[in-house]
């Protein structure tokens, strides 16, 4: 199981909880498990969402992920 | 060529060459957005409201299209129907609905044979309008009995209840934020706003399109993404979005304004009504102001704790932004999340509101929201450290974030250079400089996230071993030099020997805009690892030629070699020598790569200003200014300093004179350079920088962005100046000389 730490605005989505535990080995699997286990994730995640694996942005879906892994899903952030 | 010395271990990198576009540019050479001309052309013209908030009754075009020349006028019933979320939000910037929601919002256009008919023939085209109430100010916008700007637009996070043009909520933090302000001996909380800005490019918005009948068309226009726009375009204009082929012109400025469309699917649908025939569209500087997007105006709490060795315990902001009449359009996420970045605290909690107000649909400008949050915290976190008697620049240090330390929006920071840059800063001259009269020394720290994203590159070996790249991110900050020193640096060959094209969309896969500072960091990997791509390619060529097994080949300053057993035993074969031979031993050699660029780095940056203030007047004067910033690695150095210098100035323009000023009717009253104030030339010394290099381990040659981070403490920096200089705290900006001089005249009263 991995651990995703959420922004505290989705807990209402999440039962009030905002360090969720899903069944991943990569990040898309991650964020499949999220929307399935919390369906009301669903719009944000497709929205976009950034995810930050040990401090570091990430945007493959086959990135792996691990319980070892800090993996936190913050703002999605592009720039101008 | 001047070799930089602090970057020994590379031959290239770290140098200062001339620049690809540099001759097209001084010479007039280069073709901007309105430089194509074709044959058939029209000329396109387009009707703005003259209303912040108004319901268009009826559009009657038939006086125009009775000119002779006048071929097509386009409204919104030529668009299709059915769009939802951005898509839609896109259509309707780019012309108006049933309701025009802003002064200057699109609501017809008109393509005639000149410019002047079709300027002739909109005024021709009478708009009905029964007129709105309207709201521009972002806190008159969040009252319960605010005038609604568009109802049912506010997305799943905002709470039922909340005032109607407040569309989405943003809430995080960790730590016990009640504990952590127990803990400090001294607690201060403001209240601080800053203007809208617009990005302020030189160059306006310009294209020319063409599409027919059949859903094919093309456009050469003058953006910073030429695949974004061919997405926004189709999916406004209902085609294909292979059917549309972009190609990008030169750049005269974008600054996160030039990443989304806005006059583009008129010229595209007023084509398209005219039986295909091409159709330019330049915008007027006027145009530019009241139509295109400018950042956000925000109002924001702050409160801080910090102990009286000013160390922070704990932290809270609330910030309100108005980005226009749409959702999603002002960056009070990303604001939130820059807010405390800088810093090392063990309690942080952050809510922000986007608030719709009847103002232009705001665009990324950038280091979008960073500089709105810098101005508040930075400007709180200096007034506690005079109150404390403590010096501002250590205080920074003592809470500066590093490697190892959770960052203020969640997760732990990798390899960051904040603690280099205020060592370096403290070390500056600059700082022993002695200030007289009127006159004060403002400190200020600033962070930028940076940006990987989707990015395709192609390289191919030429004939003569001279190699071309195939770009996809158009050159806004001098990406073509940095792209042509690396590549000439992995292959080993000289800098002149690499031609850097930015091409159209037909020509490699979807790249991200040059955007978010990601053209030197990630289309420089994905042309690292092409021109990799093809040494392995070039090696194999001369295994062949030599008959051996290829892994005993290397490649080395420019030339394949013998290696192993065999080293020594065939002189080396220079990429001249394999280009001249591939045609007949295996073809074409190229060097591909694509990817959604991963491993960016964060860049930090920190300010140092000396200010005078005519206390007579109010004016501000930049006596000294000082940016030191961490580059990971400076490719180009010249164009690094270029960018610290140029996001100062954009800076110094939006703390100092720039600002939206809008009449009770609604209407923007500055659209013109004239009375919008930026920065020139004569208005400022020299900008002195300071590289800092602590590489980031994501790129080959330790790449981070740098063209975001510079803009974010010049606000707060100046605001600081002026405090010290005047005695006068100013908690909103711009700080325009009227300003001043009623703060000090207030504080004299005082």
């Amino acid at each position: 199981m991995v651990k995703v730490h959420l922004w505290s605005g989705l807990r209402r989505f999440t039962d009030g909880v905002e360090l969720v535990q899903v069944q991943a080995d990569t990040v898309g699997q991650m964020l499949d498990g999220l929307v399935a286990a919390h369906p009301g994730l669903g719009p944000v995640i497709a929205a976009g969402v950034s995810v930050s694996i040990d401090g570091v942005l990430t945007a493959s879906r086959f990135g792996a992920v691990s319980e070892a892994n800090e993996i936190y899903l913050i703002q999605r952030i592009k720039g101008g | 060529m001047a070799k930089d010395e602090r970057t020994t271990e590379f031959r290239l990198i770290g140098t200062r060459p001339n620049r690809p576009d540099g001759l097209d540019k001084v010479t007039g050479r280069a073709r901007y957005g309105a430089d194509m001309t074709l044959p058939g052309m029209l000329f396109a013209a387009v009707v703005r409201s003259p209303h912040a908030h108004a319901r268009i009754l009826k559009i009657d075009a038939s006086a125009a299209l009775a000119l002779d020349g006048v071929k097509a006028v386009v409204t919104r019933a030529d668009f299709p129907t059915g769009l939802t979320g951005e898509d839609w939000n896109l259509q309707e910037n780019s012309m108006a609905g049933d309701v025009a929601l802003y002064d200057g919002h699109a609501v017809a256009a008109v393509a005639a044979t000149s410019r002047l008919l079709a300027e002739d023939a909109a005024k021709l085209i009478k708009v009905d309008y029964e007129v709105l109430p309207h709201v521009i100010d972002v806190d008159d916008a969040i009252r319960p009995d605010a005038p609604v700007v568009r109802t049912g637009a506010a997305d799943h996070s905002v709470p039922a209840g909340s005032p109607p043009n407040v569309v989405k909520c943003v809430d995080f933090g960790h730590g016990d934020i009640e504990a952590g302000f127990a803990a400090a001996d001294l607690v201060r909380e403001h209240t601080y706003k800053t203007e809208a800005t617009h990005q302020g490019y030189i160059e306006p918005h310009a294209c020319v399109a063409q599409l027919g009948a059949d859903g094919k068309g093309e456009m050469w226009v003058c953006t910073q993404g030429q695949w974004y726009i061919r997405r926004m375009c189709a999916a406004v204009l209902g085609i294909d979005a292979s059917g549309l082929r972009v190609t990008p012109s030169e750049i005269g400025g974008g600054f996160g304004g030039k990443t989304i469309i806005f006059m583009e699917p008129l010229a595209l649908a007023l084509s398209r009504k005219a039986g295909g025939r091409p159709v330019k569209l330049v915008m007027s500087r006027s145009d530019v102001l009241r139509a295109t997007g400018p950042t956000a105006s925000a109002s924001m709490d702050v409160k801080l704790g910090m102990t009286k060795d000013g160390k922070l315990t704990a932290a809270k902001v609330n910030f309100r932004m108005q980005g226009g009449a749409f959702l999603g359009a002002s960056p009070v996420g990303e604001a939130l999340s820059c807010a405390l970045a800088c810093y090392d605290i063990p309690a942080v909690q952050h809510d922000g509101v986007e608030v719709l107000a009847n103002r232009p649909k705001a665009a990324a400008y950038r280091a979008p929201g960073s500089p709105m949050a810098a101005f508040a915290v930075e400007s709180l976190l200096d007034e506690m450290c005079h109150e404390l008697g403590l010096d501002p620049l250590d205080v920074r240090l003592k809470n500066a974030v590093h490697e190892g330390v959770k960052a203020s929006y969640g997760p732990t920071y990798a390899k960051i250079g904040l603690v280099e840059v205020l060592e370096a800063t403290k070390a500056h001259p600059n700082l022993l400089a002695k200030l007289g009269p009127n006159q004060g020394r403002g400190i200020a720290s600033g962070f930028w996230f940076n940006h990987g994203g989707e990015t395709s590159v192609s390289l191919a070996i030429g004939e003569d071993g001279t190699v071309t790249v195939s770009a996809g991110t158009p050159d806004i900050g001098g990406s073509r030099a940095s792209l042509a020193l690396m590549v000439a640096e992995t292959l080993g060959i000289e800098y002149e020997a690499v031609r850097v094209n930015i091409v159209e969309t037909g020509a490699l896969g979807v790249n991200e805009p040059s955007h978010g500072s990601r053209a030197t960091f990630a289309t420089g990997k994905a042309a690292v690892e092409a021109a990799r791509q093809a040494i392995g390619e070039m090696c194999r060529r001369a295994a062949k030629e030599w008959g051996i097994e290829e892994e005993a080949v290397v490649w080395k300053d420019g030339a394949a070699m013998p290696a192993g057993p065999n080293a020594g035993q065939f002189p080396p074969m220079t990429i001249a020598e394999i280009g001249a031979k591939m045609g007949g031993n295996g073809g074409p050699i190229s060097g591909h790569h694509e990817t959604n660029a991963e491993g960016v780095g964060a860049s930090f940056g920190a300010h140092v200003v000396d200010v005078e203030v005519d206390p007579e007047t109010g004016r501000t004067t930049i006596l000294r200014y000082l940016v030191v910033q961490d580059a990971g690695r400076a490719i180009h150095p010249a164009y690094v300093e270029g960018q610290y210098q140029g996001g100062a100035v954009q800076g110094i323009g939006w703390a100092l004179n720039e600002e939206y000023v809008y009449g009770a009717n609604g209407r923007l009253q500055n659209a013109v350079f004239l009375d919008y104030r930026i920065p020139v030339a004569s208005d400022l010394p020299m900008i002195d920088t300071v590289i800092v290099e602590v590489p980031n381990p994501g790129h080959p040659y330790g790449v981070r962005g740098v063209g975001e981070t510079g803009i974010t403490p010049p606000l707060p920096a100046i605001a600081n100046a002026v405090a010290m200089a005047t005695g006068a705290r100013i908690r909103s900006l711009p700080l325009s000389p009227p300003k001043v001089l009623a703060a000090i005249k207030a504080k004299g009263r005082g």
